[in-house]
C-alpha cells in the first residue's frame, strides 16, 4: 500500500473518534511538552552559567593566603593568614610559564563622596595594571591605569558602572575628581558592565585604584601584603600544570620544609563552577527522567487505545482482508494510526512546551533556549514512540485470520 | 468443460480442529464452474456451504484436495497471496451488507481500489461513482449506511464487490436480511449481472432463491448431493 494511502486512512479513521483521539494524544502531549520545557530552561539555565563562567575568565586562578596560626597552634582559619605579597606575584609570573598574567588584589571599603553625592561601593579593589587582561574587564570609557601609576601610588581610579549611575548621576565621570575615604583620586576611566555574579552580588558596585595606593593611601598599612592574588593562564587545559607549579614557587617563596601544609589556597574558576555545572547536572536528570515516564505512560496509552481499536475493528479488518489487503496492508493502516496520533500529538506538544517555558522564563526572568534541532528531534521521538508502542497491536490487526475476523461480533 | 472451468475443486476436505474435536465440514467435494454460469449453493446450516464459499473465495486453504482457479493451482498459496488472487479475481456481499459505518457510500465502495495496485484517487473514486450508478444508487452518494435502507445496504455491498471487475462474485446469504421484497431486488440484480457475462456464485438456504438459478448444487453434511448441470 502507498504510505500516503496509509496515512489518509489513519486520518479518516481518528477523525472519525474526535474524542478518543485527544484523549489518547493528551498524555504525548503532556510528555513532550514536559521534555520541550525542561531542555530549553535547562538549556537556558546551562547558557547562563557558561556565559557567567567567561565574565568570571574561564583561566583564572585565585590564590589566597592560608590559615593564620598562632603560636599555641591555634587556627583562625582559612584567608586569615597575610603570607602574599605582590613580589610573590611577580615571582609567578616570572617562573610560572602557563601564567598569562598575575595581580595582586586588595579589598577594602569606604565612602566616596563626589560633590554633594555619596555613595559606599560593595567593593573598593586595589589592583595591578595587568587586572584587565587577568578578569578579562576593560575599561569601557578611558584608560586603565598603567604599571608607572602602580609603582608611584598615583591617585587614579576606575569606577564600575553602578558607581557611576550613582554618583554622577547622568554625567561622564571620565576627568572628575572624587573622594575615596576623603583622599582626592581621578576618575580615568568606566569599567564595561558585567551585571550580577553568580552569588548575586552587583559586580559593578566597584572601585579599582592601584594596589599600592590602597596600601599606603587607604589602609596607611605598612605592611605590602595583599588579601589575594589573581592570575589567568591562556587555555582551561594548562589549569592543572599552572596550579602544581604555582604552588611549587609559592612553597620556595615562603620556605616551606617539605612536612609543612602549604600556607595558601589556589582555586580555579572552572572548578568553582563545576559544582553548579553538576547540580544542574542532577536536575536535568532528574527532569528528564520524568519527562520519559509520562512519555512512557502516555506511549502505553496509545497502545492500550490501538488494542482497543483493533478489537473493535476486527470486522473491518476482516472485510479488508477479504477485498484483497495484505497483512502488511492492515500492519501499515494501524501503525499509520499510531504514528498519526504521536506525531500530531508531539507537535501539539511542542507548541504547549514553547508557550509554556517562554511563560515560565518570563514570569522568573529566567534564560530560555529553544533550538531547532531540539523541536525536530523531539518530534520525531514521539513519531518513534507511536512505532515502538503501535507495532504490537498493528501486528495483532495485521495476523488476524479473514474468515474469523469478518464473524467476529 | 473441465478445460475452460475458471473454479475447479478436486476431492476438496477440509477439516478444523476445535479443542479436542476435529470438525470436518467439507468432506471430499469435486466441482466446477464456467464463465458466465449463475450457480447456487444450498444447503441448511452448517451443511458445509459457506466453508465451500470461502475456499472458492481464497478467503481459507483446503486441509486436502486441489483448487485449481482459472488454471492455476491455488490450493497452498500464502495468506498474501491468497489476498492477492482475492483483489484480482473475487468480489464478495456478504449477508450482513459488511459496510464501513460513518463512511459514505462512495468511501465505501472505493475501499477495494486501495488495495493491490491502487488507481489514482480520481479515478478510485469516478470508477466507485459509476459502480454506485450501475446499482441504482447515483442519488445516495454521500449517504452513510446507516442512511440507508437494507435493500439500499446491499447494492452499496454489491457496488463494492463490483468495483475491482473480478471475474466472480461470490454472495454468502446476499438476501438473508432482507424483506421479500428487496431480497427480489437484489436477486434480479445478480440475475442481470450475470446476463452481462458475470460468473455469480450465491450460497442460501432459500429454495426460492436457488429456484431462480440456472444450477444448483445442493450441499448436506460437506458433500455435494447433485450437481447436474
Amino acid at each position: 500500500m502507498k504510505p500516503g494511502i496509509a496515512l489518509a486512512l489513519a486520518g479518516r479513521s481518528l477523525l472519525r473518534h474526535r474524542v478518543r483521539t485527544g484523549l489518547a494524544m493528551l498524555g504525548i502531549v503532556i510528555g513532550i511538552a514536559a521534555v520541550i520545557c525542561m531542555v530549553a530552561l535547562g538549556q537556558g539555565a546551562s547558557d547562563m552559567v557558561q556565559a557567567q563562567l567567561d565574565a568570571m575568565g574561564r583561566n583564572l586562578l585565585m590564590i589566597w593566603p592560608g590559615a593564620a596560626s598562632s603560636s599555641g597552634g591555634f587556627s583562625h582559619g582559612g584567608g586569615t593568614g597575610v603570607n602574599l605579597t605582590p613580589a610573590d606575584a611577580d615571582a609567578l609570573l616570572d617562573q610560572v610559564p602557563s601564567l598569562v598574567a598575575v595581580t595582586p588584589m586588595e579589598r577594602t571599603r569606604g565612602q566616596l563622596v563626589y560633590e554633594a553625592q555619596n555613595w559606599t561601593p560593595s567593593s573598593i579593589m586595589g589592583v595591578s595594571d595587568t587586572f584587565p587582561q587577568v578578569r578579562t574587564w576593560p575599561a569601557e570609557e578611558g584608560d586603565f591605569f598603567s604599571a608607572r601609576d602602580v609603582a608611584a601610588s598615583a591617585k587614579v581610579c576606575l569606577v564600575g558602572r553602578t558607581v557611576a549611575d550613582n554618583l554622577f548621576a547622568g554625567e561622564s565621570p571620565l576627568g572628575k575628581t572624587l573622594r575615596i575615604k576623603n583622599v582626592p583620586f581621578r576618575v580615568i576611566g568606566v569599567l564595561t558592565p558585567k551585571g550580577t555574579s553568580s552569588m548575586g552580588s552587583d559586580q559593578d558596585d566597584v572601585v579599582v585604584v592601584p594596589w599600592t595606593s590602597c596600601l599606603n593611601l587607604l589602609e596607611g598599612s605598612a605592611f605590602d601584603n595583599v588579601d589575594q592574588l589573581l592570575a589567568t593562564v591562556a587555555r582551561p587545559d594548562d589549569i592543572p600544570l599552572a596550579m602544581a607549579e604555582v604552588s611549587e614557587v609559592l612553597r620556595a617563596r615562603h620556605r616551606l620544609g617539605s612536612a609543612e601544609p602549604d600556607d595558601f589556597r589556589i582555586y580555579s574558576m572552572a572548578e568553582m563552577a563545576s559544582g553548579g555545572v553538576e547540580t544542574q547536572k542532577t536536575m536535568s536528570a532528574l527532569l528528564a527522567g520524568i519527562a520519559s515516564i509520562s512519555l512512557l505512560v502516555g506511549g502505553i496509552g496509545i497502545m492500550n487505545i490501538m488494542l482497543v481499536s483493533v478489537t473493535e475493528r476486527t470486522r473491518e479488518i476482516g472485510l479488508r482482508l477479504a477485498v484483497g489487503a495484505r497483512g502488511r496492508d492492515i500492519l501499515q493502516q494501524f501503525l499509520g494510526e499510531a504514528v498519526l496520533l504521536t506525531g500530531s500529538a508531539g507537535v501539539v506538544g511542542l507548541l504547549l512546551g514553547a508557550g509554556a517555558s517562554a511563560l515560565i522564563s518570563d514570569a522568573n526572568g529566567w534564560p530560555l533556549s529553544l533550538s531547532p534541532p531540539l523541536m525536530a528531534g523531539t518530534a520525531l521521538f514521539a513519531c518513534a514512540v507511536g512505532v515502538f508502542f503501535g507495532l504490537y497491536p498493528a501486528l495483532r490487526a495485521a495476523r488476524l485470520d479473514p474468515i474469523e475476523a469478518l464473524r467476529y461480533e | 468443460m473441465a478445460g475452460d472451468a475458471v473454479i475447479e475443486l478436486q476431492d476438496v476436505t477440509k477439516t478444523y480442529r476445535m479443542g479436542e474435536v476435529d470438525v470436518r465440514p467439507l468432506r471430499g467435494v469435486t466441482l466446477s464452474i464456467v464463465p458466465g454460469e449463475l450457480v447456487a449453493i444450498q444447503g441448511a446450516s452448517g451443511s458445509g456451504k459457506t466453508t465451500l464459499l470461502n475456499l472458492i473465495g481464497c478467503l481459507d486453504r483446503p486441509t486436502d484436495g486441489r483448487y485449481v482457479l482459472g488454471g492455476r493451482d491455488v490450493s497452498r498459496l500464502s495468506p498474501d497471496d491468497l489476498a492477492r488472487v482475492r483483489h484480482a479475481t473475487f468480489g464478495f456481499v456478504f449477508q450482513n451488507y459488511a459496510l464501513l459505518g460513518r463512511t459514505t457510500a462512495l468511501e465505501n465502495v472505493e475501499l477495494p481500489l486501495l488495495y493491490g495496485d491502487p488507481p489514482p484517487a480520481r479515478e478510485r473514486r469516478e470508477r466507485a461513482r459509476q459502480m454506485l450508478e450501475r446499482v441504482g444508487l447515483g442519488d445516495r452518494l454521500d449517504h452513510h449506511p446507516g442512511q440507508l435502507s437494507g435493500g439500499q445496504q446491499q447494492r452499496v455491498a454489491i457496488a463494492r464487490a463490483l468495483v475491482t471487475r473480478p471475474a466472480v462474485l461470490l454472495a454468502d446469504e446476499p438476501t438473508g436480511n432482507l424483506d421479500t421484497r428487496a431480497g427480489a431486488e437484489i436477486l434480479q440484480l445478480f440475475l442481470d449481472l450475470n446476463a452481462e457475462g458475470l460468473t455469480v456464485v450465491l450460497v442460501t438456504h432459500d429454495s426460492a432463491v436457488a429456484g431462480r438459478t440456472r444450477r444448483v448444487i445442493a450441499v448436506r453434511d460437506g458433500r455435494i448431493l447433485e450437481a447436474a448441470a
